[in-house]
């Protein structure tokens, strides 16, 4: 900490800093557009002037930009003086020349940092008389709406999009006062982390398509804490909640996972909360296959018969679903008779990862840690698609070369332009083994593609070089070279591949690294937001969901709790129908219509991550709790409120005594070891603050009292949250909170610029703590190989690997329209050398095992006698991963083909 | 995007271009020098022109936009035959170059930044020609004229 | 009087080339310090010469040269640029000395370059100048036919390749950081400094850029010597300069005069005077982005701080008289349309506060002013207009000519408004 002088006063801050970020860091309010803490400064829009003073002496001062201007000690700065202030108005001033004055109709009006700073500044009477620069739009797609006449030209989106997230189609165009950010020409944006542009860009120029469409103002949304669902990398969001519909999503500042951005599956992918597909009531299956809907209380009468104590029961849990609901399906019907509900060759590999994870004496990966990596290898998995926000963070750890570089030179790390024509291209190396092409091959020194197995056999050449050994190629030992080279080498891999050799490989490349570097460090990719959780409450009793079809078949299951899994997304049609035909008495709990709901008897319609609570295990073996931010309406129910009802209805003693959430989860963490930390990932529901809890609303909130006066003039009490420690309500502090932090805001910064407020210093963690607590951090030498690799079909040559897609392979996300609308068509691609052996053309399809046609697309990443598939497609669910199968060439494609594509999804609905 | 719409760069082009690529450390820096060979055969760069452009140097077509855009001497419209440059930096225009436009643009029928109906002639400013002794000045092509009159403009394009 | 940098040119005389180049002394510099001077000595001898970058900013060339790390230990290439991107508002110097001479650049270059150990030079030359870019390709060609190009330069073992690198417009490509962005095939932003490009420029490699003019001197000065080339001026400051006039003076021009030549013995004497029938009301001493000098300044010497001190820059040496008939506001309003047109559009107070400037400029030339104009007009001269409020020096630059004429012709700015209308009538 060194001394600087500010307007007369000294304060400390800290060297390394600029001076933008130490007076934010005091808490001094210096207005900036171009600076971002995560993107460092380039000085282009001149608003954070403050005076400089050579010396004592000086008087007179010079202006400089503060976010370029490093603190050094005894450096004196006037910021209030009238030299910078009038300076910082006549900035406002001309970027208010050309800013049309639509704030009444501007999606960001009211969260507008350039309104705030308008404020700040106080520009108040404009002198320009000229015309003002008019701009067309650009169509940018389903997510993104974009308003050009409102840009301020201060280079962030551009910044942002092209330098820190690697995107090429969006670019500034033309010189002087007619910059234009946009595409070259209408389209939409192809860059996976294109939704940030909304929170990225100062103004109301790139804005959430899907707010505005059913807009609301952001001092009228209520908002809570929450974890996204779309993957397992747990960033933290917070969704906002108008009249009960779930409004839109938007970053949660987390310094050690997801800092400012989110991935677009993330940020757009939530809309299945307000899905016309969600349950409503509890319903019971008529004999005719129909269903009626029936009271809370008549649905538990009924469960009530289905669960005697001598009915013999059996639950399938969920890798979506929180650690609470899982592990009351496990009190319910016992561990032994409890699937964790993974698809067959998950249910060996997720485990198994756990098990890599919790032995590896490396440190797991936050995604902090990710951004820090100066060597990074990625063996088999497509992260851009299957844990995006992990891409985004590779992305900035090739960086790390550039910050050497800057280094020798002493260029201060935020110096954003200076370091980048430094470093040019020179990049830290970035290797990857994978299937096929990826989003990340434009940063990666050696792609090499293979299939799984060749990948495991590289990876284990690389060991062997590692441990001194030679590498048979050139590739493998140029890479243990630069791993060993490292500071902080980083291993990234996952059940992506569906290879458990594959997992093996990187596991042990880690293991032979950490030797000789403990800086080592692993990031281990699992599927969906509990696909960890749901492996730690697993254990070798817990049956897979075949076995559970193999006992039913022994009719040793009279009725089945599936709790928020479909399961036809995890087994084969020929385990479903064992299962359905064999167990007449099925409860299944779900927030959306699938295709297993239907199978139930009994229906018990959930709340999602919206309007529940509960606690997700992320990959990084981070847990953290998400709360409601909207309060459960009509008959549904958190799911392990559901499952203690359940537990009650059975006369179950147990579960008498878990009152409240918070109950439900110390149980849970009494339970396992491994999760003993997890009541200590968000405080009790009693916690209060100043004597009041935490409010969802903030204090401008408006128009509660006439929300419902169409309905009824008088005003409902505001619904009690006997749950969380957040209140429905306005009132109550929202500082210092840390992970519980609902929103951001604070007087004279409305825009999301408020988060500076909230950190310990600009850019810092938050005060109160970052979300979540590490489970994984302790070794534990349970030793043990993968479980037995479940027998693949062998009935071709043709070897089957999958093909993520960000928007379309996840469950959840398809079913918010604008994904779907981006999911497209499921492929199989397969390289033009095996595609002309098969007689196939760009426009033909192909058929597998005699099933459906699906579409070809060839893809010459692809190697040889492989056939990559769109993962998590129903026309693609039959196939398995690593299965060798016959093929043919469909017959009569073209012309079946607009069929095929119309028909939908096939569930039925309740 | 399909493939047969996209112009594909001559022999010439690409030999120009590839030589220009020999002295680069990346393929994108060989961008403006790519435009303007491009724009040397062609007399601007249109969008056809503009991707074919970006795929030989591997970047988007978007990026190159930007680029291209920034530079006034890359042309992302047709322009004339002739492109005419007037000098209307501040020696000329105290030696009267506004008026030499009026007297193009009535000869001409175009306004600055217009293309003849014919497509002989597109008239645009530029900045000081570096002929200020002699001004006004301005370039037809790449023929430099100077001490420009009214009077000589007439007979320059009418001679041409 | 010795006129080094145009001993090869006379009106009329052709462009010299290899032969007529060689035949009149030429390249002995460069065999002299390839047989006999270290890179320290050639540094050594520039710093000790005095010469000051003709470029506009007047940077000790010495100086600049002298944060190049030298040490052997850093591998990669280090650059050397020549400036040659003249879009200056009423200069007229460097299309000159590349035309008529272009191995007198080719050799100052080569020199430069060897004295900060580059590798490859480039001369960044605006579109426009065909027939320069030609005749240095040309030049270049037969430098690599004559061994003084390429590997082992007459024999010493240093290696230099020299490059033509067409500009595609904009002026403000001739900002050195601009210059590099553009020269990386990218939009042609300023870059903020530190780093200087000394240290980190062209592909992020140590990089000198020096204007066309400052670098022809370096050939003299390794041939002649430190002393010889100090002896040159007749001021302060050291060697002879390209001094140019343009506006309604009888005989219009670039003559090279010793550093420190009185402004009168330039405008009076090689120029001629005022054309008949008009007044000397003003001039800009070095280009558009200089602050208006008026009479009673015509007996200062043209030495840098002297032209400092009276409240106006060296710039470039060439001078652009305002006239009594001539509008200032109209002049002014010409240069800041100019300016506003050529900001890279990269920081606020440029890429808005110019056309704002202007509109109230037009306003006022036009006869639709109001009393406030002037007001704003100084207010934005105070927020554009100084070194540090903008990302690069174009803007401080655009505002030189303005905020000198409100002091020289503040009534004529007040007469338009009273009048509601140009004084001047038509312009021109
Ligand atoms: C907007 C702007 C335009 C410039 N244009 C030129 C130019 O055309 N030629 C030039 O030599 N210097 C120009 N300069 C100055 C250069 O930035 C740089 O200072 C110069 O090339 C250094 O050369 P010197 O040290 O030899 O003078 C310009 C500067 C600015 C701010
Ligand atoms: S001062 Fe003008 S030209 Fe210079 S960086 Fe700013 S906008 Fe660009
Ligand atoms: S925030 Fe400092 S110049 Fe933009």
């Amino acid at each position: 900490m060194v001394i600087i002088n500010i307007d007369g006063q000294d304060y400390q801050a800290r060297e390394g800093q600029n001076i933008l970020q130490a007076c934010l860091s005091l808490g001094l309010n210096l207005p900036y557009f171009c600076w971002h803490p995560a993107m460092g400064s380039i000085g282009a829009c001149r608003q954070c002037a403050v005076v400089q003073f050579q010396n004592a002496e000086d008087e007179r001062g010079r202006i400089v930009m503060a976010c370029m201007t490093p603190v050094t000690d005894g450096a004196r700065f006037s910021l209030g003086g009238d030299k910078a202030s009038t300076f910082r108005r006549n900035i406002v001033e001309s970027l208010m020349l050309n800013h049309p004055h639509d704030c009444p109709v501007c999606a960001e009006g009211g969260e507008c940092h350039l309104q705030d700073m308008t404020v700040m500044v106080g520009h108040r009477d404009r002198r320009y008389r000229g015309r003002k620069n008019t701009h067309r739009n650009q169509y940018l797609g389903p997510l993104i709406h974009h308003e050009m006449n409102r840009c301020i030209t201060c280079y962030r989106c551009t910044r942002y999009y092209r330098d820190y997230a690697g995107g090429h189609d969006l670019a500034a165009m033309a010189a002087h006062d007619h910059i234009y950010f946009g595409r070259h020409t209408d389209g939409v944006l192809e860059n996976e982390f294109a939704g940030n542009l909304v929170e990225v860009c100062p103004t109301g120029v790139f804005t959430d398509k899907t707010l505005v469409q059913h807009y609301t103002r952001k001092w009228d949304l209520q908002s809570a804490p929450s974890v996204c669902v779309g993957c397992a990398v747990g960033c933290n969001t917070m969704p906002g909640e108008r009249y009960g519909k779930l409004k839109r999503i938007h970053n949660r500042f987390n310094a050690e996972v997801n800092g400012y951005f989110l991935c677009d599956r993330g940020r757009f992918g939530a809309g299945f909360v307000n899905s016309p597909q969600r349950l409503d009531y509890a319903a019971a299956r008529n004999a005719d296959g129909s269903y009626d809907a029936i009271q809370p209380d008549a649905a538990l009468k009924l469960a009530a018969e289905l669960l005697q104590p001598d009915n013999k029961l059996a639950g399938i849990g969920s890798p979506r679903a929180s650690l609470e609901s899982n592990f009351l399906l496990q009190q319910l019907v016992g561990a032994g008779n409890c699937s964790p509900g993974f698809s067959a060759l998950d249910h060996a590999l997720i485990p198994y990862t756990l098990q890599l994870l919790q032995q590896s004496p490396a440190r797991i990966a936050s995604l902090q840690d990710i951004e820090s990596a100066d060597a990074v290898l990625v063996l088999g998995e497509d992260v851009t698609n299957t844990a995006p926000r992990i891409a985004l963070a590779l992305r900035q750890a090739v960086r790390s070369r550039a910050f050497e570089l800057a280094a020798e030179l002493k260029l201060e790390p935020w110096q954003d332009a200076a370091v980048r024509n430094l470093a040019q291209n020179q990049r830290s190396p970035l290797d990857s083994y994978l299937s096929a092409e990826s989003k990340l091959d434009d940063i990666a020194r050696h792609c090499i593609r293979c299939n799984p197995e060749q990948i495991a056999d590289h990876a284990n050449a690389i060991v062997s070089a590692l441990n001194g050994g030679t590498a048979d190629s050139d590739s493998a030992s140029d890479i243990a070279r630069s791993l060993l080279a490292a500071r902080r080498p980083l291993i990234v891999s996952g059940s992506g591949a569906q290879s458990a050799a594959v997992l093996e490989a990187a596991a042990a490349i880690v293991n032979a690294l950490h030797r000789v570097n403990p800086a080592t460090m692993i990031s281990l990719s699992v599927p969906e937001c509990n696909s960890l959780g749901a492996a730690l409450l697993s254990s070798d009793v817990s049956p897979s969901i075949a076995a559970l079809a193999e006992r039913a078949v022994k009719g040793d299951i009279d009725t089945l709790v599936i709790l928020e899994n479909d399961l036809t997304r995890r087994c084969s049609p020929q385990t479903l129908a064992l299962l359905y035909d064999n167990i007449s008495n099925i409860i299944a709990l779900d927030a959306l219509d699938t295709a297993t709901v239907s199978e139930a008897a009994l229906v018990l319609p959930c709340a999602t991550f919206a309007d529940s609570e509960g606690t997700l295990v992320s990959s990084e073996g981070r847990a953290q709790r998400y709360f409601p931010v909207i309060s459960t309406t009509l008959d549904r129910q958190p799911g392990w409120y559901w499952l203690l009802q359940l537990g009650r209805a059975a006369r179950r003693d147990d579960f008498a005594e878990l009152l409240h959430f918070d109950a439900v989860s110390a149980a849970c963490a009494a339970h396992y070891g491994q999760l003993a930390a997890i009541s200590a990932a968000a405080p009790l529901h009693d916690f209060v603050s100043h004597g009041l809890k935490v409010p969802r609303q903030p204090h401008r909130y408006s128009g509660r009292t006439a929300m419902r006066a169409n309905v009824s003039v008088q005003e409902p009490r505001q619904t009690q949250d006997g749950e969380s420690p957040l209140a429905y309500s306005m009132e109550g502090l929202n500082r210092d909170q840390g992970g519980l932090l609902p929103f951001v805001w604070s007087p004279g910064w409305n825009s999301n610029q408020a988060v500076h407020k909230f950190q310990s210093e600009a850019g810092g963690p938050l005060r109160g703590g970052s979300a979540g607590v590490r489970l994984l951090d302790e070794t534990t030498d349970s030793s043990g190989s993968p479980a037995a690799k479940p027998g693949l079909p062998e009935t071709g040559q043709w070897l089957l690997v999958p093909r993520y897609r960000i928007f379309g392979s996840d469950e959840l996300s398809v079913r918010s329209e604008v994904i779907a609308e981006l999911a497209g068509e499921p492929l199989l691609e397969l390289n033009a050398a095996d595609a002309a052996s098969l007689g196939l053309g760009q426009d033909d399809a192909l058929c597998i095992e005699g099933a459906a046609a699906i579409a070809v697309r060839i893809n010459d990443s692809l190697p040889g006698g492989c056939i990559g598939f769109s993962a998590g497609y129903e026309a693609t669910r039959s196939l398995v991963a690593g299965s060798r199968v016959a093929v043919s060439k469909a017959v009569d494609w073209a012309s079946s083909r607009s069929q095929i594509i119309s028909s939908d999804g096939g569930s039925r609905h309740v | 995007m399909n493939p047969e719409l996209i112009n594909t760069l001559s022999e010439q082009e690409l030999t120009a271009i590839d030589a220009e690529l020999a002295h680069v450390p990346c393929k994108s820096a060989a961008a403006i020098d790519a435009l303007k060979i491009v724009q040397e055969y062609r007399g601007w760069v249109s969008d056809d022109s503009l991707h074919a452009i970006a795929r030989h140097l591997e970047m988007s077509a978007d990026e190159l936009e930007g680029i291209a855009t920034f530079y006034n001497l890359v042309f992302r419209r047709p322009v004339g035959e002739q492109v005419i440059l007037l000098c209307n930096s501040v020696s000329c225009w105290i030696k009267g170059c506004d008026k030499l436009q009026r007297t193009i643009s009535r000869q001409l029928g175009i306004e600055m930044g217009e293309t003849t109906t014919d497509k002989r002639y597109t008239l645009l400013p530029v900045s000081c020609l570096g002929d200020c002794d002699h001004a006004p000045a301005m370039m037809i092509g790449k023929t430099l004229h100077h001490d420009l009159t009214p009077e000589s403009i007439v007979r320059l394009l009418a001679g041409d | 009087m010795e006129t080094p940098l145009t001993r090869n040119i006379a009106p009329g005389k052709p462009p010299t080339d290899m032969g007529a180049y060689e035949q009149n002394g030429g390249y002995q510099g460069l065999r002299r310090a390839m047989a006999e001077l270290s890179p320290g000595d050639c540094l050594q001898l520039v710093q000790d010469s005095n010469l000051r970058g003709r470029g506009g900013a007047g940077f000790p060339t010495g100086m600049k040269w002298s944060f190049v790390p030298m040490e052997k230990a850093t591998p990669g290439h280090k650059y050397l640029i020549c400036n040659a991107d003249e879009m200056e508002p009423g200069t007229f110097k460097d299309r000159l000395l590349m035309e008529r001479d272009p191995h007198q650049l080719i050799e100052g270059m080569i020199l430069a370059a060897y004295t900060i150990q580059a590798d490859i030079a480039y001369v960044f030359i605006r579109a426009e100048y065909h027939t320069a870019a030609a005749r240095l390709r040309q030049a270049i060609a037969d430098c690599y036919a004559k061994g003084y190009l390429g590997e082992n330069i007459l024999g010493s073992g240093y290696r230099l390749d020299m490059l033509v690198h067409s500009s595609a417009g904009r002026y403000i490509c001739g900002e050195e950081t601009a210059l590099i962005s553009a020269l990386e095939g990218k939009r042609a932003n300023p870059r903020a400094k530190p780093p200087f490009p000394q240290v980190s420029g062209l592909w992020g490699r140590p990089t000198i850029v020096n204007n066309v003019e400052t670098l022809c001197n370096i050939t003299h000065i390794i041939e002649r010597g430190a002393d010889w080339f100090k002896s040159l001026g007749v001021g302060e400051d050291a060697g002879t300069k390209l001094f140019g006039v343009s506006g309604r003076v009888k005989n219009p021009g670039c003559w090279e005069l010793p550093m420190g030549t009185p402004i009168r013995d330039i405008i009076e004497g090689c120029a001629g005077g005022m054309e008949d029938g008009y007044q000397l009301r003003g001039f800009l001493p070095g280009g558009g982005s200089t602050d208006f000098l008026v009479a009673q300044h015509l007996d200062l010497a043209m030495d840098y701080n002297v032209i400092g001190k009276a409240g106006s820059r060296m710039g470039t040496g060439t001078m652009i008289i305002l006239d009594d008939r001539t509008c200032p506001v109209g002049m002014v309003k010409n240069l800041m349309d100019f300016f506003a047109r050529e900001s890279c559009g990269f920081c606020t107070p440029c890429r808005d506060g110019l056309p704002w400037t202007s509109q109230i400029l037009d306003d006022i030339e036009n006869g639709r002013g109001c009393s406030e104009d002037l007001a704003s007009l100084e207010n934005n001269i105070g927020f554009i207009g100084a070194m540090g409020n903008t990302h690069c020096a174009l803007a401080p630059g655009a505002m030189e000519p303005l905020q000198s004429a409100l002091k020289y012709f503040r009534e004529d700015f007040e007469r338009h408004l009273s009048a509601d209308r140009c004084p001047y009538g038509e312009a021109n």
